[in-house]
């Protein structure tokens, strides 16, 4: 059977897709987007990458993962070491499939051990791998320890930005309704019954968590190639918390809150510099709030389907 | 062999503390399985409190202790009912979220009106003459410091063992819908727990404060952390084994330092943990429960 | 979302490299003519939380009270209004807290305080042509480009750390000492840098370098390096980093029994020290400055009681260097009397004269300052000498 791609919900998503590519550029093109914004949206782009990839180890697999701020820092440093050889878009590229491949290392190494772990356990583990890693960097030569790196060139556009927010989203979203994306599911509601029924679950977790790996050591890269410096502190237990937190702010397993999330926080945090002192209070207020009212996210498992939203309509006739 | 012996003492005072702090997160999470990371907030608050009650009340060194226990302990109720009773039932995510969120709140609640520089105590507040066992150093404090946390611990084991409330906070532990129809006020009992767990949190952090005599708000993060890690090493759930956990996490880092590379003290203990979770998930004396279908 | 992946690349990519010939460049702000009685905005851009709070907070206060005695002083020809916001202690928070103030039209910008934070908001500056006076950026090469020549808008009024380290191993020479074990932070690039320059320059000069330790900034127990240097043959212990862990080590090292001369850099310099350390433990301690207090000069001592009545605390080497930048940066604006490019010319050429000492820029950005090594004695500087880093 041939597979139908021009469908109306396809040209819908791709409309939204460039639509807000091109609604952007023009906004900064004429100076509405001014720098400071430019970066906020720089900023929340990143964010939407690491919340997204994020959200399909935690909400679509199940597994608890505090370690992503580490595979970040790899895609950061891989980035940043050879772009500063190579300062061109030859070397950026060159850079991001260098971070893959190490993260795709990195995360094969760790997975395949731990994710036997079940909850708190596996996000303890890979709490401690992420901090492994940042050490390590700290110590290395090549990565000049605690000082990080400075003058990396400005590689990271708004093109380049928009095209990996796309590539993210598409990915986790087919991946989460193929086979193995289905698998995953069944393995995030029930490991035992889904082992029980022949589904080999260590080999569909590994499969997300590599990717989720992946997507993370991209959106490192874009990073670094948009702030000019890195340096370990960067990559924290803390990052981790706060993709989290925006993974768990929009609800769990469903990528379009992710998104929304991604963008309210760069949002909120936008308006709370102005706070100075106290913005770290107010957030951390918000967030055992919004727990508290809120505990599925904004938008729990609820997605944006154009699928629905145009059936519903015929529905309607 | 003098300086191997003089790096246990140094590794048995640090692993002292982290124990202390161990044994209020193992409490916390065997009751209500909540990874609570404002434990680690708490136990600088309890800090704090010292210092402003023998700074500026001028209080007496175990007064000011017995002060910054029970104010402790009420804070870590009053956060419990606040922030954690609505999302007993929430998943374990959702808790986490709210766990960090109630850390920020008191870490820069305290750095708001405190200030984020250090603070220091009065010298005078406890005797810290230096004893010498042939070219081996022991200070009194690193001596109060042991004795405080074993006394404690024994208290603990007491309290859960052997009195009523104990048997209902096992109970709870157990199943909670057991306990509540075997006629357990589970909220209070809970709330003991949290009490319990935060006073040990507050006298860790006093003894800290005193012996190394410098405190600041964000002083709890990193030792609130490697404190989980010692709790999960002893098999979390487990008082004695958060006990054993916290003594080897600090013996390990002291011997890293002392015998290998001083870069990688803070690794070392993330690796201990990761192999501990592979080989004995459950901890050196967890329970290994088997999951049921 | 059963999108296509292909599809949407590709036609992502079309519009994509459609629209990426016209993405627009960082904007200059305008340069502004100033006349008397004008308001003009600071932008400061701190570390008021996370990590490295304590530093960023005692150079906010450090400014603010400058910008507060400039409005105050009847001769000022300008209003001044400090637009203060937090960086968190992260890099791409300070380059974005800087276009965010350099949007609002600040005339400079003061800060942030560590060396990786404010090179992060260089690149801004010279986009947008408005001048970042950094109080404390010490690392070798901050303010240059990969091509080796300086940011254009970018100046501190510090040391390079190979100035003092270097100086500090001069000094220990001097003293007679031949065997030095360097402890040092591993987490802190402050830290990093001046204890390689210090191995380095003591290498050069015939020293021996027998051991170097390392903590990790917010540590408080010590005990098992210290216990290990103890065990060791040496003559002098360096200890680069900020009072907060150098305060505590000193303790630590005098109660295990380590005698030996102790030598620290200028983050060493805060009233804490001594309450960290204990007073009878601060004797035959030595450390870089640019200035000190024996013998103060009226500037220094209004500063600091000025400084006291204000926040009610004694202020440390990052208010005083927050302060000079500051005042550095008034004294240029009167004299530019415009902002932008005439204001930078002015720093460029500028004489100042601060509570650190009289200074001038290099070709690097950085002032020529004299280096002093202070001696502590029960916690109280004496002794000041001035050392040449480059002597041989």
């Amino acid at each position: 059977m041939r597979k139908e791609y021009l469908t109306k919900e396809n040209i819908a998503w791709l409309l939204l897709a460039v639509g807000s590519f091109v609604i952007c550029s023009l906004l900064m093109n004429l100076g509405i987007i001014n720098s400071y914004y430019q970066i906020t949206l720089y900023n929340i782009c990143i964010n939407i990458i690491l919340a997204v990839s994020l959200n399909l180890v935690i909400g679509i697999c199940g597994q608890f993962s505090l370690g992503h701020a580490g595979f970040m820092c790899i895609g950061a440093y891989a980035a940043g070491i050879i772009t500063k050889m190579m300062p061109n878009f030859g070397g950026f590229v060159l850079g991001i499939l260098v971070g893959f491949v190490l993260s795709a290392i990195v995360a094969l190494i760790v997975s395949i051990p731990t994710l036997r772990l079940r909850g708190d356990y596996l996000a303890i583990a890979t709490l401690g791998f992420a901090e492994i890693i940042r050490i390590l960097v700290q110590n290395m030569k090549i990565t000049n320890g605690a000082a990080g790196l400075n003058g990396i060139p400005q590689l990271t556009s708004w093109p380049l930005l928009m095209i990996g927010v796309v590539v993210s989203i598409v990915v986790v979203c087919n991946y989460t309704h193929s086979a193995p994306g289905r698998a995953c599911i069944s393995i995030r509601e029930d490991e035992i019954a889904s082992e029980a029924m022949g589904i080999n679950t260590t080999k569909y977790k590994v499969i997300a968590f590599v990717i989720g790996a992946l997507l993370a050591s991209l959106a490192g890269a874009l990073y670094a190639c948009n702030f000019y410096v890195i340096k370990p502190s960067q990559f924290t237990f803390n990052k981790s918390i706060d993709i989290l937190v925006m993974v768990v702010f929009g609800g769990m397993g469903s990528m379009t809150s992710s998104v929304i999330a991604a963008i309210v926080i760069g949002i909120i945090n936008m308006v709370l510099a102005n706070f100075s002192e106290i913005r770290m209070i107010i957030y951390g207020l918000a967030l055992v709030a919004i727990m508290i009212f809120k505990p599925t996210g904004l938008l729990g498992q609820r997605e944006l389907s154009f699928k629905k939203l145009f059936s519903s309509r015929k529905g309607a006739k | 062999m003098i300086q191997f012996l003089q790096q246990m003492i140094n590794g048995l005072s640090l692993g002292s503390i982290y124990a202390l702090i161990a044994l209020g997160y193992t409490m916390v999470y065997g009751i209500i399985k909540l990874i609570n990371f404002a434990h680690g907030d708490v136990y600088m608050l309890g800090a704090f409190v010292a210092f402003y009650a023998t700074t500026f009340f001028h209080l007496n060194f175990f007064v000011a202790l017995v002060v910054a226990m029970v104010l402790c302990g009420v804070l870590g109720v009053v956060i419990e009912r606040i922030a954690y009773k609505p999302l007993r039932h929430a998943t374990r995510i959702t808790a986490l979220i709210t766990a960090m969120g109630v850390s920020y709140v008191l870490e820069y609640t305290t750095q708001y009106f405190a200030g984020s520089e250090v603070k220091t105590f009065p010298t005078d507040l406890l005797d810290n003459t230096a004893f010498s066992f042939g070219g081996v150093r022991i200070t009194m404090m690193q001596i109060y410091i042991f004795v405080i946390t074993i006394v404690l611990m024994i208290i603990l084991t007491y309290i859960v063992n052997k009195t009523k409330m104990g048997r209902a906070m096992r109970a709870v532990s157990v199943d909670e819908d057991a306990a509540k129809l075997m006629g357990i006020n589970v909220d209070t009992t809970i709330s003991f727990t949290f009490f319990l767990g935060s006073c040990l949190a507050g006298v860790a952090g006093v003894l800290v404060g005193v012996y190394y005599n410098s405190i600041n708000p964000l002083m709890g993060m990193t030792p609130g952390l490697k404190a989980f890690i010692a709790a999960v090493f002893g098999g979390i759930g487990n008082i004695p084994g958060a006990m054993i956990g916290g003594l080897f996490i600090g013996i390990a880092e002291t011997l890293v330092t002392a015998y290998g590379s001083s870069l990688y003290k803070d690794a070392i203990v993330y690796v201990i943990l990761i192999l501990v979770l592979i080989l004995k998930p459950d901890g050196l004396l967890g329970k290994n429960v088997k999951e049921k279908v | 979302m059963k999108g296509n992946f292909w599809k949407v690349l590709a036609s992502g990519s079309i519009v994509a490299s459609m629209l990426v010939g016209c993405s627009s460049g960082g904007t200059a702000q305008e340069a502004v003519k100033l006349s008397e009685g004008d308001t003009v905005k600071i932008g400061l851009n701190y570390e008021l939380s996370g990590n490295v709070a304590t530093y960023g907070q005692a150079m906010d206060k450090g400014t603010q009270l400058a910008i507060k005695q400039y409005n105050e002083s009847d001769d000022a020809k300008y209003k001044i209004e400090a637009v203060s916001m937090d960086n968190k202690s992260d890099s791409a928070e300070a380059t974005s807290i800087a276009e965010k103030l350099m949007g609002e039209g600040v005339a400079m910008q003061i800060g942030p305080a560590t060396s990786g934070d404010s090179i992060a908001t260089y690149p801004s500056s010279e986009n947008n042509k408005v001048p970042v006076l950094s109080p404390a950026v010490t690392q070798n090469g901050g303010m240059l480009k990969e091509d080796g020549t300086a940011y254009e808008y970018a100046w501190r009024i510090c040391f390079e750390d190979s100035a003092q380290a270097s100086a500090m191993a001069v000094f220990a020479k001097d003293l007679g000492k031949t065997k030095a074990v360097v402890y040092s932070d591993a987490a802190n690039d402050y830290a990093k840098g001046l204890a390689e320059d210090f191995v380095a320059k003591f290498e050069d000069l015939g020293g021996e370098v027998v051991a170097q330790e390392n903590y990790t900034s917010g540590d408080t127990d010590f005990n098992a390096a210290l216990s290990k240097i103890k065990e060791l043959d040496f003559d002098v212990l360096y200890v680069p980093g900020y009072y907060n862990e150098s305060g505590l080590i000193i303790k630590q090292a005098r109660e295990a029994g380590i005698t030996q001369t102790i030598l620290g850099p200028d983050g060493m310099d805060s009233p804490k020290l001594a309450e960290l350390a204990g007073k009878e433990n601060l004797n035959d301690v030595y450390f870089t400055t640019a200035y000190t207090t024996v013998d103060a000069s009226d500037e220094l001592t209004s500063f600091i009681e000025a400084y006291k009545a204000e926040y009610d605390e004694e202020p440390d080497m990052f208010s005083v260097l927050a302060y000079d930048a500051t005042n550095l940066g008034l004294q240029a604006l009167e004299e530019a009397g415009e902002t932008g490019e005439a204001l930078n010319e002015a720093i460029k050429n500028i004489e100042f004269t601060g509570l650190t000492g009289s200074f001038t820029f290099d070709e690097e950005h950085t002032p020529l300052k004299k280096v002093l090594v202070v001696e502590l004695e029960n916690g109280v500087q004496v002794n000041p000498v001035e050392v040449d880093p480059n002597a041989e």
